[in-house]
């Protein structure tokens, strides 16, 4: 049954050959590409994706774009590495900015760099925000290009901040600070939380910040090394834990990812920290007065940046890897990146990009559309190593164990830092 | 004599050509099927056990043969050992309670009862639900505070909790929701077992003066012991391969409170890439299942009753 498909593939690919070479030239130079890309937040975003690529048709009637929604950043990557296993690769793809060295040590990928041939692609590759190249760009070569990208930002309920006393405009800037309006804004009656931080799908991630408000990174910059069990990072997770436990302006046990958008916008809790990416959903749907903050440092402010980058798979032809840059480029550029800013809440991706007319009246009109680009300055990258997959698990489970109670988080991060150290010390 | 030898001997070679020739007719009839089975079943088997005996590979770092080293350190992994507990734990609690309940709902909507239809159609939705539809009706149902669950408690006048956020009610929640998506998958089984069972039988029994109670156990029970089989098969099989939920509800965690094997088979196969020790894993989950589905068929095989 196999053998025939393939057969009859061959013969419908030597008929195109044939037809190729009757008809002109230019059909010859039909390139077909096929994306798998991911989507993590709310909102109908696959629509303006879909209009996106659109629009690159045509401008480009030659090149045939088949964008396919994959389910999240886990799903995507699956199929993605699960049709190039089978034989039957996409030439490029959005998946998470952080899986670089896992689709490098795949030798799934290609540098952009090796495909970049003139100045001017040279010169594009130099135009993103830096901070979101850090998890893109190993050993000096460029792997991943900025898609969707965000940054942790916290979201505030300014009636539920005018209704306990506080200033809606002045945001608490400090740990103490937050802890302190947390108090304020908790009901008694459990009616209400001052503050939920989601510990569910990407606990590692809301995790970096806590550490690098902390004065620490989660891990070094060649992905051998990681850093858990550092006092400053202890004491980070010993704060999360007190913001439930001592303080009490948090629920208990974990929070899940997937609801706290709905617990916002029911005002069960007055603040929240999540993606940038969540923006417009909140926007759209909030039936009160909302802001958005920088989250709040203690001994630094910090965030890291997360999301999807653009990646281009090393089994594709060099006609397939021009086609693919000239698409990314497409997605990327100032006016597209203003769009999908505004659709999304996710951060323009270049400098340039919010110097467009559409976005800079957006931000002038909506200011919280521009926190997570100004919080870009006190960014760090997202927990990515070698073996990702299994270090962010070894994180995560320490970090649920120890919101739940079940462990400490000195016994937790030491169990965690020397299995990560088992892990990845054949890299080292 | 040569030629009465010969002749005594046609008739049984053309006997034997026959026979030779029926035997390729009924393998032949068996090819398609066999080469599907062996195709997508026992090759992929075997190469799972094969691939468990070599290291992870990379294009950096090819894999090599290992021997029983994934095997040694599966048991050296406290969390294989965490999510096999958890599965146990979810069998036991899925099992006995989605099939007594499945009963129930069949003996009950067997009866003669007014809108019995409606009944029937209601008790039958879960299961036409996809597992991924019902975790996400569900995860809004555990959701702290503003979740149907916390609500109905808060109007009783009881303070609600983090179902899925404490590792002590996360798998509780978890079997409640499967016993409640596949009971009345079961129902219809019973359903249409109790259908086929004689009137007579409820009569004669009435006759001599049985109780209701008495009828039920030794009349009606032991006739549905096929279907019981059945059921239980699937549900213990169900109860391993049952893992979409997760996907929504929890990711298996928090850590790890409500990993179940096959979802941590997946983890380690597509978010760890470690292919040999998926498969490791997966041997381990087929020996299961093979003692399992051996002691079914072996065990309680002969004490059905098969009419």
């Amino acid at each position: 049954m196999f053998i025939g498909l393939k057969k009859a593939a061959k013969a419908a690919a030597v008929a195109t050959l044939c037809g190729g070479m009757l008809a002109s030239p230019a059909a010859a130079k039909d390139v077909e590409l096929t994306m798998y890309y991911p989507i993590s937040v709310g909102g109908p975003l696959t629509q303006v994706i879909d209009a996106m690529v659109g629009d690159f048709q045509k401008e480009h009637p030659a090149v045939k774009v088949n964008a396919i929604y994959a389910g999240n950043y886990d799903d995507t990557r699956v199929k993605a590495l699960a049709a190039m296993n089978a034989g039957q690769p996409a030439q490029l793809s959005v998946m998470f900015s952080i899986d670089a060295y896992e689709l490098m040590e795949q030798n799934a990928i290609v540098a952009f760099d090796d495909i970049a041939e003139t100045a001017e692609d040279k010169a594009w590759l130099t135009s993103f925000y830096p901070g979101l190249m850090e998890n893109g760009v190993i050993d000096g070569k460029t792997w991943g290009i900025p898609f969707q990208r965000s940054t942790i930002v916290m979201y505030y309920n300014k009636d539920a901040f005018r209704e306990a006393g506080l200033n809606p405009e002045q945001p608490p800037r400090t740990w103490d600070e937050m802890v302190a309006a947390g108090k304020a804004l908790t009901k008694a009656d459990g009616s209400r939380y001052g503050l939920m931080i989601p510990s569910t799908g990407y606990p590692y991630w809301m995790f970096g910040a806590l550490a690098k408000q902390n004065g620490e990174v989660l891990m070094s910059r060649d992905g051998t090394e990681t850093y858990f069990n550092k006092p400053a990072v202890v004491d980070a997770l010993q704060f999360w834990r007190d913001l439930g436990a001592k303080h009490k302006i948090m629920p208990e046990g974990t929070i899940e990812w997937g609801t706290l958008r709905q617990n916002f916008l029911e005002c069960r809790t007055a603040m929240m920290w999540h993606s940038t990416g969540n923006l417009t959903a909140v926007k759209d749907a909030a039936t009160f007065d909302f802001g958005v903050a920088m989250l709040p440092g203690n001994t630094q402010a910090g965030s890291p940046t997360g999301g999807g980058n653009f990646y281009i798979f090393k089994k594709t032809s060099p006609e397939e890897r021009q086609a693919a840059l000239q698409f990314i480029k497409f997605m990327t550029a100032p006016e597209r990146a203003a769009q999908w800013s505004i659709a999304t809440g996710y951060m323009g991706v270049s400098p340039t990009s919010y110097a467009t007319p559409a976005l800079s009246a957006y931000v002038k009109e909506f200011p919280p559309a521009a926190v997570a680009r100004d919080q870009l300055e006190h960014a760090t990258a997202e927990l990515s190593t070698y073996e990702t997959g299994r270090v962010r698990k070894l994180l995560d489970d320490a970090i649920q164990s120890v919101l739940t109670g079940a462990a400490e988080p000195k016994a937790a991060l030491d169990a965690a830092q020397a299995q990560a150290d088992r892990l990845l010390k054949s890299y080292r | 004599m040569p030629d009465a030898a010969a002749l005594s001997a046609s008739p049984r070679r053309a006997r034997l050509a026959f026979a030779g020739f029926a035997a390729i007719h009924g393998w032949l009839l068996l090819l398609p099927a066999a080469v599907l089975l062996v195709a997508f079943t026992h090759y992929p088997t075997v190469r799972t056990l094969i691939s468990s005996l070599y290291s992870k590979g990379t294009s950096m770092r090819p894999a090599r043969f290992v021997g029983a080293d994934n095997y040694a350190a599966m048991i050296e992994d406290p969390v294989f050992w965490k999510v096999a507990f958890n599965t146990f734990y979810f069998a036991l609690g899925t099992i006995p309670a989605s099939i007594v309940l499945a009963l129930t709902m069949a003996l009950w909507v067997n009866g003669k009862l007014a809108g019995r239809g409606f009944l029937r159609l209601a008790y039958f939705t879960p299961t036409i639900l996809p597992m991924i539809a019902v975790a996400n009706i569900w995860l809004f149902f555990y959701t702290p505070g503003i979740g149907l669950i916390d609500q109905m408690l808060g109007l009783v006048g009881l303070s609600g909790r983090n179902w899925l956020g404490d590792p002590d009610t996360v798998l509780p929640s978890l079997i409640v929701m499967t016993v409640w998506k596949e009971a009345g998958f079961f129902m219809i089984f019973y359903l249409a077992a109790l259908q086929a069972i004689p009137p007579e039988l409820k009569e004669a029994a009435m006759l001599e003066g049985a109780s209701r109670w008495t009828y039920l156990r030794r009349v009606l029970l032991p006739l549905l012991m096929p279907t019981t089989l059945f059921v239980l098969i699937n549900a213990v099989l169900n109860s391993f391969k049952l893992v979409d939920h997760l996907f929504i509800l929890t990711k298996g965690g928090p850590n790890n409170a409500s990993n179940l094997l096959l979802y941590y088979i997946y983890e380690t196969a597509f978010s760890y890439f470690d292919a040999p020790y998926a498969a490791t894993l997966t041997a381990v989950l087929l020996a299961i299942l093979a003692v399992l589905a051996l002691t079914q068929f072996l065990v309680l095989d002969k004490r059905v009753h098969y009419r």
